[in-house]
């Protein structure tokens, strides 16, 4: 699904990731820590192809990256859902516009039975009509995960998705990456949380992904 | 291309929304339409005004010319009648006729007053030539002059008509020019004010990249509001401009040059396609201008 290859990623200051390779299964979990500025938002952007490797193959479902053209990126990215910290939302848009904007922008009709479910799914069905500065952290998280899921994708990536959150959002919000992953979705998340993946990994088996000196770990026993 | 271009007439309610209104741009916009399409109309109606002159000029010119007998006064009437003679036998003359004394007095009025002694003074005879359609040998009939009257000088006009319609001519293409100038600059001011925009709405495109947008669907969303502002801009403006032209004097009022500056008949549909042609240059630069700023990002 998402492959790395002996890639590394230089930001021109000196080399942030280096020879890294991994699989990213169909349906896995995996968790990615590190500790701050390790480059984990970097490995999610080259997971979603934000950026391309400055050595090395990343192969997202069975593309070479590199040989995309950026018409096949948007096309990738329609099967990648991405969950950001600062969630990046369109101000001027309600919180369902701003939901079901990766079917409007593939030219999808959107119907708003659908809309008012994954809102209700989310628990946010009530402000659905609300613009997102009026939300709450915890509510642009869900919302977030919202517009993450609302193509359809094979792929969600979260980029510390709980960093704002209380520790009871926390677990809601992980608990609907849970949900997700049990559909059959593959969920990355990256984040530094380390209670946090000890309470997910008694409700799902997920692999932890560590970043350290530049390079990518299998972690476990020490979690 | 057409797919693009059916979106953008018919609409995309969704594409609409995605980018925020900014009051600047759209200002700038719709001023730079407005304010060049009020020139163009201008340089249109001073264009077509010279076309018309030029052609004025040629027409009225082209067919006529006088023949100037400078004789002693008692030769005057013998090579008047010589020079009849050999305009009624040259081939391409359509007729020919010697000026009344009445005439040439009306000619010389506005220089010396209306009680000119014409009789008294040694003016020259004129004779006034029409020429036929396929026109005649003017060095042929010359010589024929200067043999049979010595004091007959043909002045056929091309002597002061050339420049006067080259003049035309020029300022006929001067105004087509500044038309052209005048697009390019609302071209490169609207490429600014879009430059402008996508600058500003860097976040926003960043969004819409991350959620899959292709670039022709963000493109579309900026390129049918900078068209559609430069289409109202210019509409406006050209409609400004043609109650300007509309209230320049008349010809019985001011005479001259400025009696042509002016529409005629069909010529007042013409500024009427100008806002459709700013709204041209206006979909070309922003969608020119967009894409090349897409390119720099991820």
């Amino acid at each position: 699904m998402i492959a790395f290859e002996n890639v590394a990623y230089n930001y021109g200051g000196g080399e942030l990731l280096s020879d890294m390779s991994l699989r990213l299964a169909p349906g896995s979990f995996h968790f990615l820590t590190g500790p701050s500025g390790s480059g984990k938002s970097t490995f999610l952007k080259l997971c979603y192809a934000e950026l391309k490797p400055t050595a090395g193959h990343v192969t997202l479902f069975d593309r070479e990256v590199r040989t995309l053209a950026r018409d096949d990126v948007a096309q990738m990215r329609r099967r990648i859902g991405v969950v950001h910290q600062d969630c990046q939302f369109l101000d001027h848009l309600p919180l369902a516009a701003n939901v079901t904007l990766p079917l409007t922008v593939s030219d999808r009709e959107v119907s708003p039975e659908d809309v008012g479910d994954l809102l209700g799914w989310v628990g946010l069905r009530h402000l659905a009509d609300a613009l997102p500065p009026q939300l709450s952290g915890g509510e642009r998280q869900r919302a977030a995960v919202a517009r993450a899921v609302i193509i359809g994708p094979d792929v969600i990536l979260a980029d510390e998705p709980t960093g704002n959150l209380d520790w009871e959002l926390s677990l809601r919000l992980l608990k609907l990456l849970v949900e997700l992953n049990r559909m059959g979705k593959t969920i990355v998340v990256a984040t530094h949380d380390m209670n946090l993946i000890r309470q997910t990994k008694s409700q799902v088996a997920a692999r932890v992904l560590r970043i350290q000196n530049r390079r990518i770990q299998l972690a476990g026993a020490d979690l | 291309m057409t797919r693009f271009f059916t979106l953008l007439l018919h609409g995309d309610r969704h594409a609409d929304r995605v980018v925020p209104p900014t009051g600047h741009t759209a200002w700038l916009t719709s001023f730079t339409a407005g304010a060049m399409t009020f020139l163009a109309v201008f340089a249109l109606a001073l264009s077509l005004a010279s076309g018309r002159m030029a052609d004025r000029w040629s027409d009225a010119l082209a067919r006529t010319a006088t023949v100037r007998i400078s004789a002693p006064a008692d030769q005057l009437d013998f090579q008047t009648r010589a020079v009849l003679d050999v305009l009624a036998t040259t081939p391409g003359v359509e007729s020919a006729r010697a000026m009344t004394d009445e005439e040439q007095r009306k000619l010389l009025e506005p220089w010396f007053g209306p009680d000119l002694p014409v009789d008294a003074l040694p003016i020259p005879r004129l004779v006034e030539l029409t020429e036929a359609s396929d026109g005649y040998d003017s060095e042929g009939l010359r010589q024929r002059l200067a043999a049979e009257a010595p004091g007959a000088v043909l002045d056929d006009h091309t002597r002061w008509r050339r420049p006067l319609a080259t003049a035309a001519g020029r300022l006929r293409l001067l105004g087509l020019a500044s038309i052209l100038l005048i697009g390019v600059t609302m071209a490169a001011m609207i490429t600014l004010a879009a430059n402008a925009s996508l600058a500003a709405n860097a976040q926003v495109i960043q969004v819409l990249r991350l959620v899959g947008a292709r670039d022709t669907y963000i493109v579309r969303a900026f390129v049918r509001r900078f068209t559609f502002r430069a289409l109202a801009g210019s509409a406006a403006g050209a409609l400004a401009a043609m109650i300007g032209v509309a209230l320049l004097p008349s010809a019985d009022a001011a005479g001259g040059f400025l009696t042509g500056l002016g529409f005629t008949g069909w010529g007042w549909l013409l500024p009427l396609a100008l806002p459709l042609l700013a709204a041209l240059v206006a979909f070309f630069a922003t969608r020119t201008a967009a894409f090349q700023k897409l390119k720099e990002l991820p």
